[in-house]
């Protein structure tokens, strides 16, 4: 009897969930459908769900206009160049505010999530004039830098909480045994710190791949990633709803696939601290 | 073993050797499906010009407009050939941001270009953009839908035919919508048709000291038959229909008239894209009873060299490809004469195969020929431009007003309390600019 | 324990972070407060007169800027509501045996990796569109008249919209939050007769309430700029029905092209969201004791 309550309800808890789930990704799995029709299929009502002439079509389109490749290898390195480069900045940081707090420690650190709340627009021309005088327009090395700025605060919070974690008592045990500062990093405190980097590193690539003002407004033909990419699929002439979501597809596509498989990594780090 | 590498070697030095001839042009250009022709026909150029490599930035209207504005004000040097529209050129020639087209490539024939185009482009008497596609405005119409309702469309329709029409074929249970007007904000988007329907009216936007005229009987007049238009008779949703958004839904033949730029005519009657190509009736631009004014709207897109460029000569090269004779008929023998772009040479009105290909041709000439964008308004104004105001600071009145005209649209204020927003920001705005003092 | 050695070290390990950061807001936001006191229009090169405060009172006492002030905090607190409420529901609900927890943890994370831009566009076209939208479509199935989302109720749309891309985030903190509750505590109030609304309020909640903190704070951070998504759906209209203040400052300084006012804009949003940071600091301060 009360195995088939449990039962009858993880039947109930499966198909509530399922339908949940479905739903939010309904949009997603619609795009990525519609991708495949005819522009006159994508408007047609009633839709056709999965009963349509699958085609091509719209991705040769898009192919034939856009150089896919390079806006996708400028948002591969981009976004992996920002985030290793912030990590770079921050494991320091990090680590410094986690195991040797001071009395300012905390402002600090709220200092730096503050920055994070200057919209960007407010200050677009002068950056878009710094950039011009020192050559970054339309460069990776200057997207690069921009996008591991914009995204250091949240870099290093999320360290910070992920360091905070890891007992003091190993460090103090290293300590005794005569590791130095060099060593207690690589020896004892990287290894722990694995999961956390990972996920930093994971949330950080899936916000520098989305940045889509910076990386917008900063580039013209060479650097433009993918977001570009997609602004120039957003409203054009006539019925474009198929090659809108062939684009969005190719768009969105690389980095779902990541965050996917990663998906146990991201979630082990991104914590905030919320749990203790 | 051996040669593969000699192979690579000598691959990489005939590549050094071509990077080092190379001269890369970056090309700032809008998604109208014009330009995307013109970027998927480049071979055309490419091949007689080797040594000029293309690097295209294709983007929405209004992203692109913001980026090239950002650039070329601020000097930053990442275009050398920019797409702007004929309210750009005039403005930014006088800040000697654009380069004078006035040497352009024998047998260019400058002197073809239509007048109001050129006129519109030229600065002090040096031509400092080359028109790609221009436009006026137009009536477009089903014929069948028409015929159906039992109205008839004359060549040169008042407001009242135009609403009695839209009356008349509206269907709602059908998905028939008498008119599909644009209601989405922009100056370039709802401002350019209410201007030019406001200037049909006799209304004008300024009065000879730069007062804002929203409070005239005129508009009040021209407003209200719009929002009555669009709220018995349109579609829903016009508040954010641009010119796209009108366009694909009278290629699906849910709109009975569509008031907009002539170049929407080869779209709507190229058999592939448009399920009424065969139906489309063509008028004028309305007017009011007693008023002698058509709107006034002249449109074209240009191609012009900002003085920043690295690449003044081949950027110029490009544009005298893209803009010439030559380019009209690489399109025509590529799609048909019909897609060729419209609106800008004398030549192509004159072609008795684009006559024939394209029934539209002689309404939107004539429509070109009678925007008198000098002279607006029947009103004495101080200022020129059709569907909008020659002046810098209208980018972003315009924009404003056309976000209190579409409010009143979407129903959230009423006409009343529209036409005064719009009236109290033109008049913050315009003090500020320093117009009024 | 920290000896004066590691103090040091500790701080040459901080201060390239600081540094850079100290520069990164510095240099643009002094480059900002200059032009706010300019007259300077990038159309009109060559005019860069003293303006004063100006570019100020103009901003300060534009309508749109009471609007936007207020579709900000509606905006802000809309998807924070539905994204708490909603992660708390749902991430219960994946703490449930189920099959398929896997998979269904994979479609529900999924909006968080959508491109923003590329999440307005498909709503806003492919769903809420009242001709050819997927919504009224199944609204003319049904009988009833397409409802035109981003024409009637624009804001609500947008938070819409948002709220879709940041659920999953709450969502996976708050779901990773409940996997630390310690279940024997659940099951010794069960057994002592507390229904499941008085162990959710009284067990659950409070166990929860630092991830939700913690979810306010981060999100709070991006819901304050959302741009992309007004930008390219209704870009701040009808109206002011859906500009928020980053939208406002944009149409200052890149429709109208007027950097003085849109410094100023931005120096006024800088200032305001300086102030929504100092009150969910000392929130945070309260709840995560960092």
């Amino acid at each position: 009897m009360a195995r088939n309550v449990t039962k009858n309800r993880k039947l109930a808890m499966t198909v509530l969930a399922w339908a949940i789930g479905i739903l939010i990704f309904f949009p997603i799995l619609w795009t990525i459908l519609t991708s495949f029709k005819t522009e006159a299929e994508a408007i047609a009502s009633p839709p056709s769900f999965l009963f349509f002439d699958w085609t091509l079509d719209n991705y040769r389109e898009v192919q034939e206009r856009s150089n896919y490749f390079r806006h996708f290898s400028n948002s591969v390195i981009i976004s992996l160049g920002s985030t290793i480069l912030g990590l770079a900045i921050a494991i320091p940081a990090a680590w410094s505010m986690a195991f040797v707090p001071g009395r300012r420690t905390k402002d600090v650190l709220m200092w730096m999530l503050s920055t994070k709340m200057l919209p960007p627009v407010g200050v677009l021309i002068p950056i878009y004039l710094i950039f011009r005088d020192t050559g970054l327009l339309d460069t990776l090395t200057g997207l690069t830098i921009v996008l591991m700025l914009i995204n250091l605060p949240i870099i290093i919070w999320m360290l910070f909480t992920y360091f905070r974690e890891i007992p003091g008592e190993i460090l103090e045990a290293a300590r005794m045994d005569g590791a130095g500062l060099k060593a207690e990093i690589i020896h004892v405190l990287t290894p722990m710190a694995v999961p956390g980097i990972a996920s930093t590193l994971l949330l950080n690539i899936i916000l520098a791949w989305n940045e889509a003002f910076w990386t917008l407004n900063l580039t013209a033909a060479k650097a433009a990633p993918l977001t570009a990419f997609i602004a120039s699929y957003s409203s054009p002439e006539g019925l474009f709803y198929a090659k809108l979501s062939a684009a969005s597809t190719m768009a969105i596509a690389p980095i779902l696939i990541l965050g996917w498989f990663s998906q146990k990594q991201l979630v082990r780090g991104l914590t905030f601290g919320a749990v203790k | 073993m051996k040669y593969p590498a000699l192979l690579v070697a000598a691959t990489s030095t005939l590549a050094l050797a071509a990077a080092a001839h190379a001269e890369t042009i970056t090309i700032a250009t809008v998604n109208n499906g014009d330009m995307i022709r013109m970027q998927k026909l480049t071979d055309g150029f490419t091949k007689d010009n080797p040594d000029i490599d293309l690097e295209w930035v294709t983007l929405e209207e209004n992203v692109l407009r913001q980026r090239v504005t950002t650039d070329i004000a601020t000097k930053g040097g990442q275009y050398d050939v920019m797409t702007i529209g004929n309210y750009e050129v005039p403005i930014w020639a006088k800040q000697d941001w654009l380069m004078p087209l006035d040497d352009m490539p024998e047998g260019y024939d400058a002197d073809d270009i239509l007048p109001a185009i050129r006129s519109a482009l030229t600065v002090d008497g040096k031509l400092y953009a080359a028109p790609f596609y221009g436009e006026s405005a137009m009536v477009m119409y089903r014929t069948d839908l028409a015929e159906k309702a039992g109205v008839t469309i004359p060549a040169q329709p008042t407001w009242t035919d135009i609403m009695n029409a839209a009356k008349a074929m509206t269907d709602k249970s059908g998905e028939i919508y008498g008119i599909c007007l644009r209601g989405k904000p922009g100056w370039g988007e709802n401002m350019a048709f209410l201007t030019a329907m406001a200037n049909s009216y006799g209304a004008s936007w300024f009065d000879k000291d730069w007062k804002a005229q929203f409070d005239s009987p005129e508009w009040k007049a021209a407003f209200n038959d719009y929002l009555t238009m669009m709220n018995e008779y349109g579609p829903p949703g016009s508040s954010s229909n641009g010119f796209n958004e009108n366009l694909s839904l009278f290629q699906q033949g849910k709109c009975g008239m569509w008031i907009d730029a002539t170049v929407a005519a080869s779209f709507v009657t190229d058999p592939d894209d448009s399920t009424v190509a065969d139906s489309v009736g063509f008028a004028q631009f309305p007017n009011k009873e007693g008023v002698d004014n058509h709107g006034n709207w002249l449109w074209s897109w240009n191609l012009a060299v900002p003085t920043s460029t690295d690449s003044p000569e081949a950027a110029k090269k490009f544009i005298a490809w893209a803009t010439s004779k030559g380019y009209t008929e690489l399109v025509a023998e590529k799609e048909g004469w019909r897609a060729a772009p419209p609106g800008t040479r004398t030549s192509l009105y004159e072609n008795p195969e684009y006559q024939k290909a394209a029934p539209f041709a002689e309404m939107t000439l004539n429509s070109m020929n009678a925007a008198t964008p000098d002279k607006p308004s029947v009103k004495d104004v101080p200022y020129t431009g059709g569907q909008f105001v020659a002046i810098p600071e209208f980018q972003g009145i315009g924009t404003g007003v056309g976000q209190m005209f579409s409010a009143a649209l979407a129903g959230q204020v009423n006409a009343d309390q529209a036409l005064q927003n719009a009236q109290q920001l033109t008049t913050r705005e315009m003090t500020k600019a320093g117009y009024i003092k | 324990m920290a000896t004066a050695h590691s103090r040091s070290a500790a701080r040459i390990m901080i201060s390239p972070a600081v540094i850079l950061l100290l520069g990164w807001m510095l240099i643009p936001l002094s480059m900002t407060l200059y032009f706010s006191f300019l007259r300077y229009n990038l159309l009109m090169p060559g005019t860069h007169d003293w303006a004063g405060f100006l570019n100020y009172r103009f901003f300060l006492t534009d309508p749109a800027f009471f609007a936007a002030l207020k579709n900000t905090l509606i905006l802000v607190g809309g998807v924070l509501a539905i994204t708490i409420v909603g992660g708390v529901l749902l991430a219960i609900l994946l703490d449930q045996p189920m099959w398929g927890q896997g998979i269904v943890r994979i479609l529900v994370i999924a909006p968080f990796f959508v491109m923003p831009t590329v999440g307005a566009l498909v709503w806003k076209n492919m769903f809420m569109n009242p001709v050819n939208g997927l919504f009224a479509s199944l609204a003319k199935g049904i009988g009833m008249q397409p409802f035109d989302f981003l024409g009637e109720a624009p804001l609500a749309s947008i938070i819409l919209m948002v709220a879709w891309q940041w659920l999953p985030f709450a969502t996976l903190i708050l779901l990773t939050a409940l996997q630390s509750l310690d279940s024997d505590q659940l099951e010794a109030a069960e057994m002592d007769g507390a229904g499941p609304l008085s162990r959710f309020f009284h067990i659950m909640l409070p166990h929860l309430a630092r991830a939700i903190t913690v979810v306010v704070l981060i999100q709070t951070i991006f819901l304050l700029s959302v741009f992309a998504e007004i930008l390219v759906t209704t870009n701040g209209g009808p109206g002011y029905a859906t500009t928020n203040i980053t939208y406002l400052v944009y149409a200052q300084s890149l429709l109208q092209f007027d950097v003085g006012g849109g410094s100023a804009g931005g120096i006024v949003a800088v200032i305001l969201a300086n102030i929504v940071a100092i009150f969910l600091m000392r929130m945070i301060g309260k709840n995560l004791d960092i």
